[in-house]
């Protein structure tokens, strides 16, 4: 074996025994299990319909310069108003399909199935 | 264009006294300030130096007013990081007023996130304009987190439900909506059962010469649905107001003026005094509208009212801050 290829083995166990049950990945470059993001922006939901298993938690994380809301229609879940940069977690531990809206402008609605 | 004498438009193709081709010259007009008044069922439009004579002649029997809209105190995005300065702005403009307004409608989003604080400088600020009666509807964002309760308690003295009421002034029967409440998913605006009994109840007694002003946060005519701006049960509150000759609903909410005339009914929709929104599907979403920085204050505004008595319908005139 060469030398280079030693030497990114060394590295790549060395790197592993780093990041092992850290769990400080930005969400970007990986999610812990059980958590998945929706993007609230230009007044719409993204993604409009998401699947997750179920006891997976899902945020919400406002990026639209207007103030939203998250509430579900058979009021299973309601979040505060929700402004720029502004998050509110839910935990869907009951599988089914769960329609939500934004309060202030009901015309936004998602979806999420949860399996 | 603005120094033009009166022209009278006559095309009444429809028989139905409503000059539709007037009515489009009329609006193409009215950016650079001339309006329109329907009297008899004519279109006539005056020019602002027209108006400014005849608005000096308001006496007994004649009514002036101010509306302005979605003051969203405490927005603070790009498209506005002062909405003080410009609301103060919008003040100044209510008091410079050749003929002056004797109150003020405000139609609603008062505050950006129903927060107390939003609530007090808005107080604060409206305490320097000349009309010192101001009669509020609750917009979406002054009804967040509580459903209502503290906007109840500040502007509510006197209102029925959610926040409803009427009043007279002069002879014309003012009844102020609230279409906010209870919005349902993928819904527009919504007036509700209790609120429609109590309105046909509030007009059923009034002689069809009464003059009405409706005013509610949300337009109560279709303009875009898509972006929720309608109301779906306000034909029912139309149909209540039918008798009357001379209806004028005055709405907000969408952040750009807008008028519609229909039959004996005028719907008019003001500009915000913070930010303006794009028109009807000219940008993928109806959020706050950035323009440069030197334009901003010619995208806001307020609107002045007059009505005369014996004249058919009130002349509704907008003017933008700059």
């Amino acid at each position: 074996m060469s030398t280079a290829v030693l030497f990114a083995m060394t590295f790549g166990v060395a790197f592993a025994g780093m990041f092992a049950g850290a769990g400080s990945l930005p969400a970007a470059a990986q999610q812990t299990p059980g958590t998945t993001e929706v993007k609230i922006d230009n007044f719409s939901f993204g993604p409009a319909e998401l699947k997750i298993p179920v006891g997976t938690t899902v945020t919400w994380t406002n990026r639209d310069d207007i103030p939203h809301t998250a509430v579900s229609t058979d009021k299973m879940f309601k979040s505060k108003v929700l402004d720029t940069d502004e998050k509110f977690s839910f935990t869907f531990s009951k599988p089914g399909t769960y329609e939500y809206f934004c309060s202030i402008h009901p015309t936004m609605t998602g979806k999420v199935v949860v399996q | 264009m603005s120094a033009k004498s009166k022209v009278e438009l006559v095309h009444d193709h429809n028989h139905d006294g409503v000059d539709r081709r007037g009515f489009l010259k009329c609006m193409a007009w009215a950016g650079t300030g001339a309006f329109c008044i329907m009297q008899g069922g004519v279109l006539k439009s005056y020019s602002m130096s027209q108006m400014a004579q005849m608005a000096g002649k308001v006496g007994a029997g004649e009514l002036s007013f101010v509306q302005i809209s979605d003051s969203h105190m405490g927005f603070n995005k790009a498209a506005n990081p002062d909405v003080v300065g410009t609301l103060k702005a919008a003040v100044d403009k209510v008091n410079a007023l050749s003929t002056p307004a004797e109150f003020m409608l405000h139609t609603g989003d008062i505050s950006h996130l129903s927060k107390p604080e939003e609530f007090d400088t808005v107080d604060q600020i409206l305490k320097d304009a000349k009309p010192k009666d101001i009669f509020y509807v609750p917009g979406e964002h002054d009804m967040l987190n509580d459903d209502g309760k503290q906007y109840l308690e500040r502007y509510g003295k006197n209102t029925k439900g959610g926040g409803w009421y009427s009043f007279d002034k002069k002879g014309v029967h003012f009844i102020g909506l609230v279409n906010v409440l209870n919005l349902k998913a993928g819904g527009l605006g919504t007036l509700g059962h209790d609120q429609l009994e109590w309105m046909e109840d509030d007009v059923k007694h009034l002689k069809s010469s009464t003059p009405i002003v409706v005013f509610a946060h949300i337009p109560l005519w279709s303009i875009y649905p898509e972006w929720g701006w309608g109301t779906e049960d306000s034909a029912q509150a139309l149909a209540y107001l039918k008798k009357f000759g001379s209806v004028t609903v005055l709405n907000g909410h969408i952040h750009q003026t807008m008028q519609k005339v229909e039959g004996n009914v005028t719907f008019h929709t003001a500009a915000s005094t913070a930010f303006p929104q794009p028109e009807p599907g000219k940008a993928p979403s109806p959020g706050p509208m950035k323009v440069p920085a030197e334009q901003l204050k010619s995208v806001l505004g307020i609107t002045d009212v007059n009505y005369v008595h014996g004249q058919h319908a009130l002349a509704v005139v907008d003017s933008s801050l700059a």
